[in-house]
């Protein structure tokens, strides 16, 4: 738990001055909570001498220590204050070895010590858990414990728990009694351990259910924020294009090109996202979206396997590009498919369509598009690149690139 | 003429297939909710379910489960081309998987095969098979008969992805159209049957990705 910003209401009991004026710690600016701190920016004068005052009183009988610890609790924090400069357990197992070292000294200094401190030191921390908690913990709290006592017969652990930790208080109060050696700072501790024991036993179900609300909240907050993002996402994007199809729909091809740019972006928002980059498969879907926006076509991208891409697998890509390019522009078709797999030592990529196909043997050796940008292209990198077509079948083109560092 | 009902949940879409598909086929009923789903389907008995796989209540899958003793035949029809539904739903029984991309003579045709008593295969579907029997088992195969795709089925399936009609790939491999059919018929029920670790491992390796 965090020191919270308690809200007024509950400090006025405990503080003597006037509401314009009250008695805070400053736990982001003091050490051990900011109480020194506190009253010195209370009463105006220098941190240095009001420290010096609590560890003289603590030196002389250990009253500073008590009174440091009873400041501490009853005194709220600052409601402009941070919190701590420490981390939390730190202040816990301060406060916990201060306690044990005030009881110790006072059960041995005090005459009646071993039985008043354990007492003393049970109600406090009942305060304290109530002082750290603000007021809708406090009524989760009360609903808990209601719940704890009342609880049915399916919580018998709950049960057993409250059970054993009343045992506990009530076998150490007795052994206080029983064994009342005034003077043994053993038995005081004794008694200290067995209420501290019986203490966590007792409100252990109310913090555990604490955290696992706590974590059910974080959860809650994580899913309302992916919920603002996508709703971000569709305002942005989706909203956009539909605006976009309304005032274009005279023109299908440009209504199916908006509408299929925006699935694919869809696509990516619902099922990809989470994929690594650098991939050979990334890669080939992102180039058949630009190929899509371009050429106002539809790319079935089918992989089989992936593979980080290096300079050959990027070649392939490329090829593979200006092959979807050739058939998006040539071929008259609204679809095109391609297929990558990646076997362990060798990686094909096939692109076909069913379009207007051609003749390969007629294609003039100047042109550049098959020959320069997808044969010479392989053949730089190692690899083949095969086509087929013929007038009205269609047309595919193989591309096949060897993988040269097999895992 | 082939009896056909609709499950979807979007009315609208229901109405844009009737419209394509209506003169077609014989649509016998529609559904928007899994219950619906099944009592039309047992009361009209048809020959083809058009299975929508994002439904309220279970969607898809909970209708297939629901339709054991029926022997009307399933093709799926989602939006989503995400592994897990698609194997999902093959693997409960669906005979094909198209997404509602599909064009309405595509479509047409994919019903027409499904009452046939074939399989619809797409390319991604076959892309997903491939993947999902692409590594050597790292346990020896529990039943090699269903737990791995004879080099043949291998060679149809490649062909699938790669956009090839079964006609086409009849004649590049120099079969009839009928040993096509019949061997994606089995890649399919391997797929259905085969309960070997690797094949649940990739799916849930496909939805972390």
């Amino acid at each position: 738990m965090h020191l919270r910003v308690s809200d007024g209401n509950h400090g006025r009991v405990t503080t003597a001055v006037a509401p314009p004026r009250r008695l805070y710690r400053r736990p982001d600016r003091g050490i051990a909570g900011g109480v020194a701190t506190g009253i010195a920016e209370h009463v105006g004068v220098s941190v240095r001498t009001i420290r010096i005052g609590f560890i003289a009183l603590a030196v002389a009988g250990g009253l500073g220590v008590a009174l440091y610890g009873a400041y501490l609790i009853v005194v709220p924090p600052a409601p402009d204050a941070g919190p701590s400069r420490f981390p939390t357990w730190v202040e816990y197992v301060g406060a916990g070895i201060a306690a044990i070292a005030a009881v110790g000294v006072a059960a041995s200094s005090l005459p009646q010590g071993g039985l008043f401190l354990p007492t003393l030191l049970a109600c406090l921390g009942g305060a304290l858990i109530w002082r750290q908690a603000t007021e809708p913990e406090r009524s989760r709290l009360r609903s808990l414990s209601r719940t704890s006592l009342t609880a049915a017969s399916g919580q018998r652990l709950g049960r057993a728990r409250l059970a054993a930790g009343a045992a506990l208080v009530v076998a150490g109060a007795v052994l206080v009694l029983a064994k009342a050696d005034f003077s043994a700072i053993r038995d005081g501790a004794l008694a200290v351990t067995v209420t501290v024991i019986g203490l966590a036993l007792i409100t252990g179900p109310w913090w555990m259910r604490m955290a696992t609300q706590l974590s059910a909240e974080r959860a809650e907050r994580i899913r309302s924020q992916e919920r603002a993002d996508i709703a971000a996402h569709l305002h942005d994007s989706v909203l956009q294009t539909l605006a976009l199809i309304q005032r274009n729909a005279e023109t299908p091809r440009e209504v199916v090109r908006l509408a299929r740019g925006q699935e694919r972006e869809l696509r990516t928002l619902l099922y990809g996202s989470r994929q690594a980059s650098g991939q050979l498969a990334e890669h080939l879907r992102t180039m058949a979206g630009e190929v899509e926006d371009a050429y106002a076509i539809k790319v079935d991208v089918v992989c089989v396997g992936d593979a980080e891409v290096d300079a050959d697998l990027a070649a392939l890509v490329a090829a593979a590009r200006e092959a979807l390019v050739n058939a998006g522009k040539h071929a008259g078709v609204a679809s095109v498919s391609l297929y990558a797999e990646v076997e362990p030592d060798e990686v094909s990529v096939f692109v076909k369509d069913r379009g207007v196909g051609f003749d390969p043997a007629q294609v003039a050796d100047d042109r550049q598009g098959v020959r320069a940008s997808i044969e010479a292209r392989m053949a730089r990198h190692g690899g083949s690149a095969r086509l087929r077509s013929s007038a009205g079948e269609g047309t595919e083109v193989e591309l096949r690139m060897p993988r040269k560092a097999t895992k | 003429m082939t009896k056909v009902v609709l499950v979807d949940d979007h009315a609208m879409f229901r109405a844009g297939v009737r419209a394509e598909l209506g003169s077609r086929v014989d649509i016998v009923g529609e559904a928007g909710t899994v219950a619906e789903a099944v009592a039309v389907i047992d009361r009209t008995k048809p020959d083809v379910v058009l299975l929508d796989v994002h439904m309220p209540d279970g969607g898809g899958l909970a209708v297939l489960q629901s339709m054991q003793g029926s022997d009307a035949r399933v093709l799926a029809l989602s939006v989503s081309d995400a592994a897990e539904d698609v194997i999902a739903l093959i693997r409960a029984g669906a005979c094909g998987y198209v997404t509602k991309t599909i064009s309405s003579d595509e479509l047409t045709a994919a019903v027409a095969r499904v009452a046939d008593g074939d399989v619809v295969f797409s390319p991604r579907l076959a892309g997903f098979v491939l993947d999902a029997f692409r590594d050597a088992p790292v346990a020896p195969a529990i039943d090699p008969e269903i737990d791995q795709l004879t080099p043949r089925e291998r060679e149809v399936l490649r062909l699938l992805a790669r956009g090839y009609a079964y006609k086409e790939i009849a004649s590049e491999l120099f079969i009839s159209i009928k040993t096509v059919e019949t061997h994606a018929s089995n890649v399919l029920r391997k797929l259905q049957l085969s309960n070997r670790h690797q094949l649940t491992r990739w799916a849930a390796d496909r939805r972390m990705l």
